[in-house]
């Protein structure tokens, strides 16, 4: 299992119900209801994706996630998940709104822009990173929205969110103390732990 | 009392006589007696009925493969094969239908009926009323989705399938499959409603009514005694007819297919056919004026406007899919403007708010409501993807 998918699992609480946008092959929502006995639903437009969920018996919606969440009401979840996909939409911040519309908590990973891969690929080789988080050539990438760690953690407190958990997942530096130390630096995927806003 | 035609199901290999090789091959439908009267929505009460349907596939020793199909408006028992080897077309889902298809017969048991009200060998207005020895006719009861349902599960019942792996349908179909959730949710292990819709919009029943006030108002309609006056409402049902197909094609499916082309090179400035368009809705119209019955018509666009299964619950679908235990796969497609996708969302949002088990998918197509019949593949990879979980978590082996 990817890595951020790992740390994920550990968040997760037993028998949640849970929402997954751009919920891939479904591999997620099958260990944690396996594994956690999480019930919910994956939201996903790739249509391999789909029918991958639907072979193995993951609820799937096809739904485009840059139209939102309206067709969910209010707290209708535990948790939302997002993994991977955040960079993607035309709107991040509206997203993550909507995901904290719908469940108290929402559990949220990216590629993290800054990792030093990364910034040596732009700053010495003066090319868009291509990496293992980021695989896409610039011109055909569908992250229209990169960020670093230290971005989104200032989204979430101008938005007077609450950060919960926040950790790096995958690259070389994984759980090593100069990821934990300097996580904008050295962690190649963001991992974070949000909740809505104290009242 | 149930008493069973005693034809006997003849499912020849398929390529022994020239048909393709992922056909059911020649298929014989079955008639089935009902003596147990059927009470009715409507406060009438069947007394007894046939129903003709045909099977495909054979049954397993414990009875769990069978899959049922639920027909849509002009549809009926023959759903896939062939009746003779020279027919020209095979049932209607054929391309859904047979060995390695999405509704894959080497696994499954498939069970496709003629619903009660039709005109394709179940007990409907050309039959006779045994009360009064006289043709139902216009006098037939009103029948609705709710009675179909009852009636398919006394087929199950004759037919020893105490639950269906699957009910299947599309179109007025899927109306049929949600109701067997809600009714028999014990009896159905999986559904599939296609291209279908929680209950007609206005529009919808405002179209089921043109196609009505044709046929009623057709001279030779005889308040629909017309077999008794010796004459036939071919015109209403041909304007029925062509009403109905516009709404089945998408405007771009229209578009490409006809276009503005002409029959013949230069406009006549007259009213005989001209464009192509005129002339296929008109052939359409034509065929279908003489081989359905225009009652039968008229009976089964009330049985859709009439669905509407939130309605007892004050129009909230989530309480009122509350019964349902099954899983549910909802397919629509995208240029289906008769039953979009927005209806099929409707049915998919409350199923989430009612926790119930869904997925979802929006096929990519340009053939419009008609596209829930035809092979197209994101739609057969979506459709046997579910099938084989059903088969999958049934432990079905494949037979062949």
């Amino acid at each position: 299992m990817r890595s951020d998918l790992v740390l994920i699992h550990e968040w997760v609480p037993a028998g949640a119900h849970i929402l997954d946008l751009g919920c891939g092959d479904g591999e997620l929502l099958d260990t944690l209801a396996r594994e956690k006995n999480v019930s919910g639903y994956g939201l996903e437009i790739d249509p391999e994706g789909i029918t991958a969920c639907i072979a193995r018996g993951i609820n799937v919606i096809e739904q485009n996630l840059d139209q939102g969440l309206a067709n969910f009401d209010d707290n209708a979840y535990d948790l939302v998940i997002m993994t991977q996909a955040l960079q993607a939409l035309r709107r991040p911040d509206l997203m993550l709104d909507e995901m904290l519309r719908v469940a108290e908590e929402c559990i949220i990973t990216f590629p993290n822009f800054a990792y030093w891969r990364h910034r040596a690929h732009l700053g010495f080789k003066g090319y868009m990173p291509v990496s293992k988080s980021l695989p896409y050539a610039w011109y055909d990438t569908p992250n229209i929205h990169l960020s670093t760690f230290n971005d989104f953690e200032q989204l979430c407190r101008q938005k007077g969110l609450i950060i919960r958990d926040q950790a790096v997942g995958n690259g070389d530096h994984e759980g090593h103390w100069t990821a934990r130390l300097w996580p904008n630096l050295f962690g190649e995927t963001a991992v974070f732990r949000i909740g809505r806003r104290a009242a | 009392m149930i008493v069973q035609d005693t034809t006997t199901l003849q499912s020849t290999d398929a390529t022994m006589s020239g048909m393709p090789a992922d056909s059911v091959g020649l298929v014989t439908p079955q008639k089935a007696h009902f003596d147990t009267p059927l009470p009715l929505a409507c406060g009438r009460t069947l007394p007894s009925y046939d129903l003709v349907y045909e099977t495909y596939g054979e049954l397993n020793d414990d009875r769990s493969n069978a899959v049922l199909i639920c027909h849509a408006l002009s549809g009926h028992h023959h759903a896939a094969g062939y009746h003779h080897k020279d027919d020209r077309k095979p049932g209607w889902w054929d391309a859904h239908i047979g060995p390695g298809k999405s509704i894959d017969t080497n696994r499954f048991f498939v069970v496709s009926l003629n619903n009660l009200g039709g005109c394709h060998g179940s007990t409907g207005p050309c039959s006779i009323d045994p009360e009064t020895g006289r043709e139902w006719g216009p006098d037939f009861p009103m029948m609705t989705v709710t009675d179909w349902v009852h009636s398919q599960a006394k087929l199950a019942d004759l037919l020893g399938i105490e639950r269906f792996a699957a009910v299947v349908g599309g179109s007025l179909g899927g109306m049929q499959v949600m109701q067997w959730s809600l009714a028999y949710p014990e009896r159905i292990a999986n559904a599939v409603v296609i291209a279908a819709t929680p209950k007609l919009s206005a529009q919808n029943i405002a179209f089921n009514e043109v196609a009505r006030q044709a046929i009623r108002s057709d001279p030779e309609f005889h308040g629909g005694r017309y077999h008794e006056h010796g004459a036939l409402p071919r015109r209403g049902l041909k304007l029925a007819r062509m009403v109905g197909h516009i709404t089945y094609l998408s405007e771009d499916a229209m578009g490409y297919k006809f276009g503005r082309d002409l029959r013949e090179d230069n406009f006549h400035f007259g009213y005989d056919v001209e464009f192509q368009v005129e002339s296929y809705l008109r052939y359409q119209g034509d065929t279908f004026s003489t081989s359905f019955d225009a009652n039968t018509y008229l009976l089964m666009t009330k049985v859709l406007d009439y669905f509407d299964p939130a309605a007892v619950h004050g129009g909230d679908l989530a309480t009122a899919l509350e019964p349902a235990c099954c899983p549910f796969l909802v397919i629509s497609f995208s240029s289906d403007w008769r039953f979009p996708p927005s209806r099929s969302e409707e049915l998919v949002d409350a199923l989430m708010q009612a926790g119930k088990s869904v997925s979802y998918a929006r096929i990519e197509s340009p053939h419009g409501h008609d596209a829930f019949l035809l092979p197209e593949p994101r739609y057969q990879a979506v459709f046997s993807a579910f099938m084989e979980r059903v088969a999958r978590d049934l432990c079905l082996e494949a037979s062949h």
